[in-house]
């Protein structure tokens, strides 16, 4: 009875999230501007030398369950996804230096969440909502889209 | 202090522990060996460019608590001397080439801490006894050293 149920209800939506780490180094860094600009509006933040993260990745996907598969998406699926598009490219990286990305895009969590948006966004059937939370740190954060 | 209770002995030992954190870069690169033995024995680590972590950091103290203020030692001074003495010198640095006290070495974590160790211990003041530190790389990796 209960199946019978949960199956009548077909238009709605469950949202699924996948966690993943990475850590890499970054510079917070306008090109536009002098040292001097940089250091004073980003502080240490804007260290030359380079500091870094331990980042946490929490993707969102949205969307009715399969009603064979009961799935909103296979969970294995959307962690070799993210491996492949985010952990291959920015895990024990530097942002600034080893990613095409970030050349001219400054490397803040918020400009890194919306690249990894795109990334994954082109994997995931565009049926499906998504949305990435990113930890910079515990207790900085954020989520694209808004 | 001890003192008598029935016919045991009470200690009164106390285990305090303050927790600060710093993010830094670093790599896993020993300039002795090739590019391509730096890759093999540190895999991703050795990245030439760096990559980075947030460091947790747990310093403990050891000792009695003070009878006048019930304090092992007071925690905000702890935490003080901590971020003068640590913090200060690796937050958001470059761990192998702008931390004096890392320099010539290899910048893993088990160094990191005992490097720690040694920078803290002259600067607690008479009395406090520093237990050990602990220190994680990643929530799932940290190394502990107790000044053995």
């Amino acid at each position: 009875m209960k199946v019978g149920l949960y199956m009548k209800e077909v238009n709605k939506k469950v949202a699924v999230f996948r966690r993943e780490h990475f850590n890499a180094a970054h510079r917070i860094f306008n090109p536009a501007w002098d040292d001097a600009k940089n250091a004073e509006v980003f502080g240490k933040c804007s260290n030359p030398h380079y500091h870094g993260h331990n980042y946490e990745l929490v993707v969102k996907v949205t969307g009715v369950p399969d009603p064979e598969t009961g799935y909103v998406m296979d969970m294995k699926v959307l962690s070799r996804i993210t491996k492949e598009e985010v952990l291959e490219r920015f895990d024990h990286r530097n942002l600034n230096l080893d990613t095409v990305y970030f050349r001219e895009l400054n490397p803040t969590a918020e400009h890194i969440g919306m690249v990894i948006y795109d990334l994954l966004r082109a994997r995931i059937d565009p049926a499906l909502e998504l949305q990435v939370r990113l930890y910079e740190t515990d207790r900085n954060y954020v989520e694209y889209p808004a | 202090m001890h003192y008598l209770c029935g016919t045991f002995i009470v200690c009164n030992m106390v285990y305090l522990t303050r927790v600060e954190h710093f993010n830094a870069a670093h790599k896993l690169y020993n300039p002795g060996w090739s590019r391509e033995r730096n890759e093999e024995v540190f895999g991703k680590c050795a990245n030439e460019n760096w990559h980075g972590h947030n460091y947790e950091l747990y310093v403990t103290i050891k000792g009695e608590p003070d009878p006048d203020t019930g304090f092992l030692f007071d925690a905000k001074r702890l935490s003080g001397i901590i971020r003068e003495h640590v913090i200060e010198k690796l937050d958001h640095k470059n761990l192998n080439i702008e931390v004096d006290f890392l320099l010539g070495r290899m910048c893993s974590t088990e160094n990191l801490v005992v490097g720690i160790w040694q920078q803290l211990l002259p600067h607690l003041p008479m009395g406090v006894r520093l237990h050990g530190i602990k220190l994680h790389e990643t929530p799932r990796i940290f190394v502990e050293y107790f000044g053995e």
